[in-house]
């Protein structure tokens, strides 16, 4: 029994850096109604940068997030004027076709760099037992960052001018420009957040499992599935449901094979896409 | 006698707004009813009810003698009633042609393409578009776009048509050719439904007039009555010069 | 079925899958048959990729697993089961099918962006679902025994079957989008893709015509699928569900011209082409995902109706013979 908890508590780690990455998906869908399909690339590339970095300096990785998510911004800057920008307001299939292109362009010049062969951060703090169970400090660590970064991003939303031109650009695109809030520049530093956030996700993910330039599709899918149980454009909804998804592996992993998990993953995103298409949190509204 | 379209006790409520709440009328066969209201009486609410654009949460829909409440949208324009838009949709990257004949193809006869074609030739005759058949639908002015609406639901020849401010942004040239259609489609023997923010033309036009404030029938009754009805007034107070216009039309 | 003999692309698509017949038996060319077959295999993908996408404007992420599980059926009932190869891909085909008859009935009840998140959705879930179905040798897969050929005359013989076959196949693939486009059908779908709830209300019945065109469009993918698993004589679930090559798919009909026949098979072809060349090539091999997606930026931004649309805004004249 007690080992099932432990597991959960495991799981509870990991779904918060699950959390995160949703979180940069689902605040650029909810500010501009792109979903981003380079989400997965980003994160990969997140994962890369952590491992030069750490290759490079041999710093505390904890640390290293800090130049990870300034890359991030300025990477989030380029991709937004490189395929977002033109295709905001038109049609969905135009932004997800755009930004996937983009995607296979970033997935394609990084499997000529590193192949698709796996790399690893080699970095361990010691973990905590507790009884017949240790938790690894990476997992709390990155948890930890995770829940920080998320604070940081809710203090920017909520208490800096340039966090509320978001949010009213979020709510209400024309009116946010009626009242002089330049729309262009607003979507820009949210798809940059969006982007850092990614990032920052694919770091703290190098810390705790080997990964490969393709690793990215895998957590974004995950971040799919996690933004669809919030309900769209709820950063912090996502956040909860990303823990949520990660109590659920933890809880099922003694059970049954690894293998299964995805098919019970997308079998529940799927169905919670049918029943509750504003997400598990969301109100129906006219 | 009954009724081509028969409303009883309908009602529709989103969260905390009662949009349309218990409203009965009969609509008779071959006549125009008009449908006037303030803004947010819930005049296109009720005719989303009608055409099954919305389910009800209380009442009946009898039209034709067949029970449609809870039937979808397309299922009732199959039936023979058919809708035009107050937002116009025409289907932008099709051409004029090709959007009558979708109406055409899908309505009540569930024509061929062969059989829709002319069909739609005919009824875009019919509203003065017969110029513009093959040019995109998108490239078409406000006017001819609520042309191409009537176009469009008229082609899928039904018993009773829902006209949703057709008048509405046209000018005093494009209102009397409007006008001139609407007749000839109550002449071909088409019963009309029609919401209108125009008041002359609504008070000409209608046989009787229904009025809705708040959700509410407040009133239904031939013009001349409607205008001097108490409530329909009060309804329009906010709007003083609404309220003369209709006392100068009567 | 008389006005279909009257329209030249009806007679374009024979011929293209005449010559794609001839080509390789003149002097027996093994090497090009294979070259042929990937490109026939990329336009049948396409063409019924184009139905939800071009005709019905709902963006499938995960069309690929038609053709996975068409594969794994097809391989299944005509090895273990021991049933003719033709026999064992149709009843693929129609199984498939029926699935996806099943999976569209839920997931199309999503508009737009939900409807194509599901769509990955299915494909991830139905590839780890295979990957643990045990009757189907989960993660390594399934091989074709050496008997199964000899219904077809040994090994040689079943390898140039089964090219014909897919050569019929693509045929039928475009002779079918041909078909939907000029029918009651494919009005209904166009209606669907420029304004759904419009279309609806003018009596279109949305609901049965999107699972309708999903099912379709499932069918001659899968028994593609079992016919190329079968000639390449293996399966597994990383090669029948391969997540790239779905969305190459989607590539492939934006550069040719969504909504159209010829393009779907235009974009496929020179799509194909160009991706093998680059995959042999020494120095470009690494980059031919860069080049795509690349591609596939410049098109949606400059042309995006495609090579087909930009052949129709500079001859007009041209839509009535290149549909």
């Amino acid at each position: 029994m007690s080992g099932i908890l432990a597991s959960m508590i495991d799981g509870l780690l990991i779904g918060s850096v699950y959390g995160l990455a949703a979180m940069g998906l689902s605040l650029i869908w909810g500010v501009m109604d792109v979903i981003n399909l380079t989400h997965g690339s980003m994160i990969a590339l997140g994962m890369f940068g952590m491992y030069l970095l750490f290759a490079a300096i041999a710093g505390n990785p904890y640390v290293l997030l800090i130049p990870v998510i300034a890359a991030g911004l300025l990477l989030g800057i380029l991709v937004y004027w490189l395929s977002v920008n033109w295709v905001v307001g038109r049609s969905q299939l135009m932004s997800l076709l755009s930004t996937f292109a983009v995607n296979m362009m970033v997935i394609g010049i990084g499997t000529a760099i590193w192949s698709t062969s796996p790399y690893n951060v080699d970095f361990s703090l010691s973990g905590i037992t507790v009884g017949a169970y240790t938790f690894t400090g990476n997992h709390i660590a990155a948890a930890i960052s995770a829940l920080l970064i998320a604070l940081l991003l809710e203090a920017f939303l909520y208490h800096t001018r340039a966090g509320k031109a978001i949010r009213a650009v979020a709510d209400n695109r024309d009116a946010a420009e009626l009242m002089g809030i330049s729309s262009t520049r607003v979507l820009m530093v949210a798809f940059a957040i969006g982007i850092a956030l990614a990032a920052a996700s694919g770091a703290l993910v190098s810390t705790l499992f080997p990964f490969t330039i393709l690793s990215g599709a895998g957590y974004q899918l995950k971040s799919f599935v996690v933004t669809v149980l919030a309900g769209l454009g709820k950063p912090f909804g996502a956040l909860v449901a990303g823990v949520l998804l990660g109590l659920l592996e933890g809880a099922v992993s003694p059970f049954i094979a690894v293998s299964w998990i995805p098919l019970i993953e997308f079998g529940l995103f799927v169905i919670v896409l049918i029943f509750f298409p504003r997400g598990i949190f969301g109100k129906a509204t006219a | 006698m009954t009724g081509l379209l028969e409303v009883r006790g309908i009602s529709k409520r989103f969260g905390g707004l009662q949009a349309v709440s218990d409203v009965s009328f009969t609509l008779n066969e071959g006549e125009i009813l008009g449908l006037i209201g303030p803004n947010g009486a819930g005049k296109t609410s009720l005719f989303n009810l009608v055409n099954g654009v919305y389910k009800s949460d209380k009442g009946s829909i009898m039209f034709a003698g067949k029970d449609i409440t809870g039937l979808s949208p397309d299922r009732v324009v199959r039936l023979g009633l058919a809708r035009t838009h107050q937002i116009v949709r025409p289907l932008q990257g099709m051409t004029v042609l090709e959007n009558v004949i979708v109406g055409a193809c899908f309505g009540r006869e569930n024509q061929s393409m062969h059989d829709a074609h002319a069909t739609a030739l005919e009824v875009l005759e019919k509203v003065g578009l017969a110029k513009r058949a093959y040019s995109p639908a998108r490239a078409l002015t406000l006017a001819s776009k609520k042309r191409l609406e009537v176009a469009r639901a008229l082609a899928a020849k039904p018993k009773l048509l829902l006209l949703d401010e057709v008048l509405a942004g046209l000018n005093p040239t494009e209102i009397a050719q409007m006008i001139d259609i609407i007749h000839s489609i109550r002449d071909s023997g088409i019963s009309v439904f029609m919401i209108e923010h125009v008041m002359q033309a609504i008070m000409n036009l209608s046989d009787r007039i229904l009025v809705l404030n708040l959700g509410r029938k407040i009133a239904e009754a031939p013009p001349a009555e409607v205008v001097h009805n108490t409530d329909v007034v009060e309804a329009y107070l906010g709007f003083p010069d609404i309220v003369d216009k209709l006392r100068g039309m009567a | 079925m008389m006005t279909m003999l009257r329209r030249p692309l009806f007679w374009l698509i024979l011929l293209l899958a005449g010559i794609f017949a001839w080509l390789p038996v003149r002097g027996n060319n093994v090497a090009l048959r294979e070259d042929l077959i990937l490109v026939a295999v990329a336009i049948i993908l396409t063409s019924n990729l184009n139905l939800m996408i071009g005709y019905t404007g709902y963006v499938n992420f995960g069309h690929i697993v038609f053709y996975g599980l068409g594969g794994y059926l097809g391989l299944y009932l005509a090895t273990v089961r021991g049933w003719h190869l033709v026999i064992s891909a149709l009843v693929a085909g129609v199984l498939v099918s029926l699935v996806a008859l099943l999976f569209g009935l839920g997931i199309l009840r999503l508009r737009g962006a939900y409807f194509a998140l599901a769509t990955i959705g299915v494909l991830v879930a139905v590839q780890a679902f295979v990957a643990n179905f045990e009757p189907w040798g989960r993660s390594t897969g399934m091989y074709v025994s050496f008997d199964s050929y000899a219904p077809l005359g040994g090994p040689r013989h079943a390898l140039w079957t089964t090219y014909f076959l897919v050569i019929g196949v693509m045929a039928l693939s475009l002779l079918l989008s041909l078909a939907i486009k000029s029918s009651k059908f494919g009005l209904g779908l166009f209606a669907i893709r420029e304004d759904e709830d419009a279309a609806i209300v003018l009596g279109v019945n949305a609901t049965v015509y999107k699972a309708i065109i999903y099912s379709v469009s499932a069918f001659l993918p899968a028994v593609a699928g079992a016919l190329m698993f079968f000639k390449n004589g293996m399966i597994d679930p990383s090669i029948a569900f391969e997540y790239m090559l779905s969305l190459e798919g989607i590539v492939m009909l934006m550069l040719g011209g969504s909504g159209t026949v010829a393009g779907a098979a235009l974009g496929a072809g020179l799509y194909e082409r160009l991706r093998s060349y680059l995959l042999t090539s020494p120095r470009l091999s690494e980059f031919h995902l860069v080049i795509a997606g690349g591609l596939l930026l410049l098109v949606i931004r400059l042309a995006p109706g495609g090579l087909i649309g930009w052949l129709y805004r500079l001859i007009p004249h041209s839509r009535e013979v290149v549909e």
